[in-house]
């Protein structure tokens, strides 16, 4: 009787460690592709007929939920970029708020199909995250933030002070380093949610609040008495920032990489919202090119070939989506953001 | 004589242990299947399985450390830093919620209308708003509301308090201090002792025959309370213009969470002792009152010990909770384990093994809870001899 159980016992452990073996080499590793499903995010999205994108929510100027509840901001325009050049439908986007510290978690579980939420591009985030970073939509540098009461000039003028900063960014790690290399003294305060710093920021939880320029410059904006506060002209990081895709889907990371390239060429090439349509009709190759009028640059990439003519349609070119934004709104000038020909750092690799 | 032999897809006793067999298989199928799972996504995503990161070097700062960090050590260190500050949060809470709770509890019984009105405003409010909501309002509407640290609010006994936290006098670390301190333990642990024997004699032998242990007891006390005040080196926090140096320093958030923890479980603790206090049967109050003891002592000597056995199990839920709500630190800036261990997360992209690694840490706090509490409720359960 009792042998006669463990012979059932031992079968049993037996199929359950040969099944617990055998099935990492049936399973086939989708090496292709990176969605959950197996595919390509591309199908996925297309298939889905709407696209998810992860912002920030909380940041004016990139993505910012206003008092209709609608976003605005350079992100949000650039999730619209997608899902127009996707769909003819800059509304056919699902904004999905995330913190600093859940971003690349719901990227990486494709709770999300692309990130831009201004994040920074690292070699870090790039390799060890598994992480795509499609071109910079924004050149910005690490900046800091004090009251004009303080009188604080410079990073010294904080030795022994507490500095608030956001959780999970580059910023709280450039920060670290900087007054290391400084060896200056100080405390971090560290929130995970920026309205909550800004607003212990305001109450004078800190002496000094740390981010990206165009972020302090943003929410100076918005505090209570934005005369009461300063940005130092001191920047002591690069921070590049831009849309986000999985590693391992070439497919849907050459979509989004494109897409952003394209605001910028039209940029270059000079099509506006209101020229397009005389564009539409031009003799010149490389704006036919461009427009799909021309050629299968498009469609080679599984996206219709006019998708730009769409992009251009609903969001317009890379300035216009600048000025709309942060030009107009912060007062904020391109410098670095500049096309290259205006001896900036916005350049597109050509359409062709 | 021979019985007829049943076969075994019908013998009980087979079909029980196939019954368990079975089960046994399907857990561990699944188990192999969540294995295989995590392992193939790992290799899918490009990410490396492993705990080797945790030797290198972190690289961000964290602002309230109880042990030496700095941001050139591991992030091993850091998560152990986070580590002691959940400890010293959760420990330090369970004892002011229980004493709080207590109160409380006794205080929704009272005779007095309103302090039972007053009592019951308070655990309505407390028990029925998230945690997270009463963490903000203290924190913001609370602890930022003080003065700022350049013009600190300036209390007896060189206590300094500002939108930053709270500076207090604190003894140095010193070979001086060490000694002393290892002598008011001595003394206390001694006096515990001769109290307890003490107490044995004069119950054996009745009252007067204790006296020597009496003396022996106060010489202690003396001493003790002589090494507290001169013994150890007291360091008083300086105000230096702009920042607070020296002493111990208790941030604003560390304040915050601890209140906001304390407030919230204690509601529920006063619950607990109250029906604990109301489990205890009517006749128990009325014998005592009946052998002449005031209504304090019944609570204290009959009643309390007897509600004992019914709060500790509940009371045990709460201290848990309590010690998991402390995770929600990270919104008002408290770096406890789970605010590190997601910057880990978020640095090193090591979802998993932060994930389990966050497992296994509140698992084993809140199993040592448990056990503890556990071995309290035997305690106090009713001896059958």
């Amino acid at each position: 009787m009792r042998k006669w159980i463990s012979l059932l016992l031992a079968t049993v452990l037996t199929a359950v460690v040969a099944v617990a073996c055998a099935s990492p080499d049936d399973t086939t590793v989708a090496q292709g592709g990176g969605g959950p499903a197996g595919g390509s995010t591309l199908d996925t999205v297309i298939s889905r007929g709407s696209l998810i994108c992860g912002v920030n929510g909380q940041l004016p100027g990139f993505s910012f939920v206003d008092n209709n509840g609608e976003y605005s901001g350079m992100d949000a325009d650039y999730c619209r970029a997608i899902a127009a050049a996707l769909f003819d439908d800059p509304t056919k986007v699902e904004f999905r708020n995330l913190s600093a510290q859940e971003r690349f978690t719901a990227l990486a579980a494709g709770e999300v199909d692309v990130l831009i939420r201004n994040t920074t591009w690292t070699i870090n985030r790039d390799t060890a995250l598994g992480l795509e970073f499609a071109p910079t939509t924004f050149f910005d540098g690490q900046g800091m933030m004090v009251t004009t009461a303080s009188g604080i000039q410079d990073l010294n003028g904080l030795s022994g002070r507490s500095i608030c900063v956001q959780s999970g960014t580059t910023t709280e790690q450039n920060l670290t380093d900087r007054f290391r290399k400084l060896n200056i003294p100080f405390t971090p305060v560290v929130f995970d949610d920026e309205d909550a710093l800004y607003s212990a920021f305001a109450q004078g939880r800190c002496q000094a609040a740390t981010s990206d320029r165009s972020q302090l410059t943003a929410r100076r904006k918005s505090l209570p008495n934005p005369d009461n506060y300063v940005v130092l002209d001191e920047v002591f990081s690069k921070e590049p920032l831009g849309p986000v895709t999985r590693n391992n889907d070439s497919r849907w990371y050459d979509a989004v990489k494109w897409i952003t390239f394209g605001t910028f060429q039209a940029e270059e090439l000079g099509i506006t919202q209101a020229n397009l349509d005389q564009q539409a009709s031009t003799t010149d190759p490389e704006v036919k090119r461009f427009l799909g009028q021309e050629g299968t640059l498009g469609s080679d990439m599984g996206l219709p070939n006019d998708f730009m003519v769409r992009v251009i349609k609903h969001v317009g070119n890379y300035g216009e989506i600048y000025k709309r934004n942060i030009g107009d709104p912060f007062q904020l000038e391109r410098g670095i953001n500049e096309l290259w020909t205006n001896g900036g750092l916005i350049y597109s690799p050509p359409f062709r | 004589m021979d019985e007829q032999k049943i076969p075994f897809w019908r013998d009980d006793r087979v079909l029980k242990i196939v019954g368990q067999v079975i089960v046994l298989a399907v857990i561990l199928v699944i188990g192999a299947i969540i294995v295989n799972n995590v392992s193939v996504n790992l290799r899918r995503l490009g990410l490396p399985p492993g705990f080797g990161f945790l030797n290198s070097p972190a690289g961000f700062s964290i602002g309230d450390t109880a042990i030496p960090y700095s941001s050139t050590d591991t992030f091993g260190r850091a998560l152990l830093v986070g580590i002691v500050n959940t400890l010293r949060v959760a420990l330090l809470g369970i004892v002011l919620a229980t004493l709080l709770g207590i109160v409380v509890g006794i205080a929704r019984l009272s005779n007095n209308w309103l302090v039972r009105q007053l009592a019951l405003v308070y655990v309505e409010i407390f028990r029925n708003t998230p945690l997270l909501l009463q963490l903000f309002l203290i924190y913001q509407a609370g602890f930022l509301k003080l003065p700022s640290i350049e013009n600190p609010l300036r209390l007896p006994a060189a206590t300094y308090l500002s939108n930053k936290g709270m500076h207090i006098l604190w003894p140095a670390s010193s070979l001086r201090t060490t000694i002393a301190l290892i002598l008011i333990v001595a003394s206390i642990i001694l006096g515990l002792i001769l109290w307890q024997r003490r107490l044995k004699v004069m119950e054996l032998q009745g009252g007067s025959v204790g006296r020597n242990y009496q003396i022996a007891v106060i010489a202690l006390a003396v001493i003790g309370v002589l090494a507290l005040l001169f013994g150890l080196e007291w360091e008083a926090p300086q105000f230096t213009g702009n920042s607070v140096d020296g002493g111990l320093y208790l941030s604003s958030e560390f304040g915050a969470l601890l209140f906001g923890l304390v407030f919230y479980t204690a509601a529920f603790i006063a619950e607990v002792v109250r029906a604990g206090i109301q489990s205890v049967s009517k006749g128990q109050w009325e014998a005592s009152q009946a052998l002449g003891l005031q209504s304090g002592l019944t609570m204290r000597l009959v009643v309390f010990p007897q509600a004992l056995r019914v709060m500790i199990p509940p009371l045990t839920s709460e201290y848990l909770n309590l010690a998991k709500n402390s995770s929600l630190a990270a919104g008002i800036a408290f770096p406890d384990f789970f605010q590190v261990a997601f910057t880990i997360n978020n640095q090193t992209g090591r979802v998993l093994q932060v994930l389990l690694l966050i497992m296994i840490v509140y698992l084993t706090i809140n199993l040592i809870i448990s056990l503890i509490m556990n071995g309290l409720n035997q305690r106090v359960q009713i001896k059958e001899r």
